[in-house]
């Protein structure tokens, strides 16, 4: 954790302007910075002696429907060398373009395109910014909030067409969603009692 | 006179048995050789994270078996391991030797698996005929202790679903006296093997910086020289109380690749010895009756069991609003789950991290320049399995 520490004072005082915020939480640390710094900063704790994050190991999005910053883009790295892990993030609009990092990561190439095909972010200078999971032709971004979890169409083989085609849906029963939340907060003390429950039994 | 010669686009795939899975390959061929292969993935995409989106935390668990359906228990534990450390929960000891046991378990199907239809895709039958009957052996003990042989959804917040059945830790150790004969049989199959070291020796190789750009994880990273392993680095549950070794590769080649596997086998084994060693009767879930369901008995007699019977099993537990980044050592890499929680009983976000996924990325990089028959070799010793390529 001490390691920890030095690594976020190290962060904060290397890259000062840059940052947005730093903190520590389940033993990683957590970095915000703007859109602008991206490739600054990711290629700094790539090739700096001292942070050496040489792996990405991922690139998601977070959709808040509701913010006018609507996305978040999380950026996951690893330093193998000092056994650390890093969460980059940052806010951006719904229509913005955001840098590609495949000029300094070839492994977030197809991580992108999952992006683009999962959420519509557009990124610039990506190689090759197609669709990788949905299928060919497919309409809508599967995992924004504001897309249904039954989807807009269905595919069936058409035998008069001799093909498959695709058609909305129909289904016999919509998928129900019951809020089983209750508001009621529970109390506190419950733990304790379970636990000598356990022991009579 | 010239002659104009224009490479030829060859589809592997979506259905071939070399593909393992469902993977389109489109490769454009100068000759025999490989100029550019672009894989075509998502053919089994079943939008795995929004549905979890959907479903409480302990009705997402299932979805976990089917990613890597190869090793299923592996990825449940990422899962788990998130939720409790997000939930600041103690896992019990018991469950805990458990768990790294079955994903031992995991871990040698896996192997078995990729190592046996490996050589088969360079042409050798028998190691799959031999090892494909383990496999059900140890399935039967996934049957046994949570009663699925593939589709678990053994592992809880917390620690188990149930305790193990009499006998079974019996069982098991047999097993592990048993197996490591397999292995030699399946070693001397295959190690020395002219056809399968003239199919495999410095076909694929990875360098270290490479394994490094291209996001490589588990063996992929090791067979390059790399010693990594979270197990060993990051170490989660009851694995910094076992003694193992991490073995690592020396040229990054498909041959090496197959060569740690066969350790990893071995030195699993070993855990799996450990974890029975070690294991003592007791808890095998967490005590909090908010988190983990009462035992049919309780619920008979106490009214406070019930109702947390009934709210566990309608609106599931709430998990506090967090961030978090959990990754396992799953059998084919790092496979990890970042998970963002809001609050109520089911996940805002849960992104799903595929070791898989970066590995197959690499496949333009890995055959570039090799032959078309050296395809299903790089393929195989890349341990595809779609269900978490595509989730």
């Amino acid at each position: 954790m001490e390691n920890l520490i030095d690594l976020e004072k190290k962060i904060n005082s290397e890259l000062t302007t840059k940052i947005n915020k730093t903190s520590i939480k389940h033993s990683q640390i957590y970095v915000q910075i703007d859109k602008e710094d991206l490739i600054d900063v990711v290629l700094f704790l790539k090739t700096n002696k001292d942070f050496k994050f040489r792996q990405l190991i991922d690139i998601t999005v977070v959709d808040y429907p509701e913010e006018t910053q609507r996305f978040k883009i999380v950026y996951l790295f690893l330093s193998h060398e000092f056994n650390q892990r890093m969460i980059l993030s940052y806010f951006i609009n719904e229509n913005e373009v955001i840098p590609s990092l495949t000029s300094i990561f070839p492994s977030a190439n197809w991580m992108e395109r999952e992006v683009f095909d999962m959420y519509g972010v557009n990124f610039k200078d990506h190689p090759d910014l197609r669709r990788i999971l949905t299928d060919y032709g497919f309409e809508g971004h599967p995992l924004r909030k504001d897309f249904p979890l039954t989807g807009h169409v269905e595919v069936r083989y058409n035998e008069e067409k001799k093909k498959v085609i695709n058609e909305p849906v129909k289904l016999e029963q919509n998928y129900r969603n019951f809020d089983y939340e209750s508001p009621w907060e529970g109390t506190k003390y419950i733990k304790e009692i379970s636990e000598t429950n356990d022991k009579k039994n | 006179m010239t002659k104009k010669i224009k490479n030829l686009n060859l589809n592997f795939g979506p259905q071939h048995p070399a593909a393992h899975g469902v993977l389109r390959l489109i490769l454009e061929l100068d000759g025999e050789v490989v100029e550019k292969a672009d894989p075509h993935i998502g053919l089994l995409h079943r939008g795995t994270e929004k549905l979890i989106e959907n479903k409480t935390y302990m009705q997402a668990v299932p979805y976990f078996d089917r990613l890597d359906y190869v090793a299923p228990m592996n990825q449940e534990h990422a899962f788990a391991l998130a939720i409790e450390k997000i939930l600041k929960i103690d896992v019990p000891i018991r469950a805990q030797y458990i768990r790294v046991m079955f994903c031992e378990i995991g871990r040698i199907l896996s192997h078995i698996l990729n190592v046996t239809t490996q050589a088969l895709d360079v042409g050798a039958l028998t190691p799959s005929l031999w090892g494909f009957e383990e496999r059900e052996t140890l399935m039967t003990f996934y049957e046994r202790a949570s009663g699925s042989r593939l589709h678990a959804n053994y592992f809880r917040a917390g620690g188990v679903h149930q305790d193990l059945p009499a006998g079974l830790e019996n069982d098991i150790g047999k097993f592990c006296e048993t197996f490591p004969k397999i292995i030699n049989d399946l070693e001397n199959l295959l190690t020395d093997n002219r056809i399968f070291k003239q199919r495999n020796v410095d076909i694929g190789i990875v360098t270290k910086d490479d394994a490094l750009d291209y996001s490589f994880s588990g063996v992929m990273i090791r067979g390059s020289g790399v010693p990594w392993d979270l197990r060993k680095s990051q170490p989660y549950d009851c694995y910094d109380q076992l003694e193992f070794k991490i073995p690592v590769g020396k040229n990054g080649d498909c041959y090496d690749r197959y060569l740690c596997r066969i350790e990893e086998m071995k030195e699993s084994v070993s855990i799996i010895k450990q974890c029975l060693a070690r294991m003592e009767k007791g808890p095998i879930k967490a005590f909090d009756g908010k988190i983990s369901p009462p035992s049919k008995k309780e619920i008979k007699q106490s009214m406070e069991a019930l109702i947390h019977h009934f709210k566990l099993f309608t609106e599931g537990y709430r998990v506090p609003e967090d961030e978090i980044y959990t990754a396992v050592e799953a059998p084919k890499g790092e496979f990890g789950v970042y998970l963002i929680s809001d609050g109520s009983s089911k996940p805002y976000k849960c992104k799903i991290r595929a070791p898989g996924f970066s590995h197959l990325q690499s496949m333009d990089y890995l055959i570039k320049g090799h032959m078309l028959a050296d395809v299903p070799a790089v393929l195989g010793s890349l341990d595809i399995v779609f269900g978490e390529v595509d989730r």
